[in-house]
């Protein structure tokens, strides 16, 4: 038996228009944190044995 | 689609963990890779592991968030918290139903035959509480002479971070024994009761003490993805509870905090339609089949 999908109305509720305000601050969030070189810091912290993970730090 | 949601997970677990050049290098991978941010918890220095820990590397942001100022660098984790928030908008909690490894773990581990025990909701908050205090207020507050905090929660508690790089770098480096003191036993301890737990309870280390599924749960609320309850064909027959991999009581309310969103309630539980979910506002009904034991009376 296949699923039904039924269409939405036209109009962009509040409700709806939420989850799209999220998504547009935090993809700017994002290339915030690129312009400002956090992802060379990730790399340098996830490329080095971390003694606090193993638990002998 | 149970059979769909385990090959997710286990591909998932197998790309997170996809360098096993480690028993000749001795060491960890150091590719490119490593600069994103896995969608589920993944210790970084896991021999094996492909990509970063989000929240090993938030709370090394945080830890050096004194010292990064001080030189120049205005770096706060904006590429954190933005990579989960975007996943979060999206999808709410769903990483943890169907990409993380730990949570794949837990599944498989409850899998084991034992009495099996309710965890009580008050104990689920907890899990905020490690968020706030051992994810932000600890690594920014504590400081050493030179400025820096410390990974509160990877040193402390993480049972991954024992599991996945603990022991196995232990072996991979014989060095390192020299190094074990107290802190290493806590922290295997700390697996070892959460081992346990697992036999014992649904999910517990997701529940009570992951910062990463409390970080997802904020936005189960207000994701793209969303779960439907249709109370008026709900007959309360707890069958979605009874199923649910995190014990969840789905006929008092869907989009819960502790909902990871694998669809078990709906593709395994409900026989009477009560439960759909919707994308971007638009629902998704998939419809009832009439079961035999729904329709015989009892
Ligand atoms: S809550 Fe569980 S499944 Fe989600 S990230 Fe944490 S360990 Fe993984
Ligand atoms: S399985 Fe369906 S009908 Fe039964 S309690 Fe849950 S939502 Fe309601
Ligand atoms: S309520 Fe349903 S979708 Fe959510 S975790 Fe439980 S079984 Fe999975």
């Amino acid at each position: 038996m296949k699923a039904e999908y039924i269409l939405p109305d036209s109009t962009i509720s509040p409700k709806r228009a939420f989850p799209l305000l999220l998504i547009i601050l935090f993809l700017v969030l994002i290339l915030l944190g690129i312009n400002l070189g956090e992802v060379s810091t990730v790399m340098e912290k996830a490329i080095k044995i971390c003694l606090d993970c193993i638990g002998i730090g | 689609m149970p059979v769909l949601r385990r090959w997710i997970q286990i591909v998932s677990t197998a790309l997170s963990n996809a360098y096993w050049m480690f028993p000749h290098t001795k060491g960890i991978y150091q590719g490119t890779l490593k600069s994103i941010c896995a969608p589920g918890l993944n210790c970084y220095s896991c021999p094996a592991a492909t990509g970063s820990c989000p929240l090993g590397s938030l709370q090394s942001i945080i830890a050096g968030l004194r010292p990064a100022v001080k030189a120049g660098h205005y770096h706060f984790g904006a590429y954190i918290i933005g990579t989960l928030g975007l996943i979060g908008s999206l999808v709410g909690r769903m990483p943890c139903g169907w990409l993380c490894p730990f949570g794949l773990l837990q599944e498989l581990i409850h899998k084991i035959p034992s009495p099996k025990f309710e965890i009580p909701k008050i104990l689920t908050y907890m899990k905020y509480l490690f968020l706030i205090l051992f994810i932000f207020i600890l690594p920014a507050l504590v400081i050493d002479d030179y400025s820096y905090g410390m990974t509160w929660f990877c040193k402390f508690i993480c049972p991954a971070g024992t599991l996945e790089a603990g022991v196995p770098l232990i072996f991979l480096k014989p060095e390192l024994k020299e190094l074990i003191g107290v802190l290493f036993y806590f922290k295997l301890a700390i697996l070892f009761v959460f081992i346990v737990w697992m036999i014992l309870s649904r999910r517990p280390f997701c529940r009570v003490a992951c910062p990463l599924g409390a970080i997802y749960s904020f936005f189960n609320k207000h994701s793209v993805f969303r779960m439907i309850h249709d109370s008026e064909k709900c007959t309360h027959c707890r069958e979605c509870y009874n199923n649910c991999p995190m014990g969840i009581k789905f006929y008092k309310g869907p989009n819960q905090h502790d909902c990871i969103r694998c669809l078990k309630c709906l593709n395994e539980s409900c026989r009477f339609g009560a439960i759909s979910y919707e994308i971007a506002g638009m629902p998704v009904i998939k419809p009832v089949e009439p079961q035999k034991s729904a329709l015989t009376p009892p």
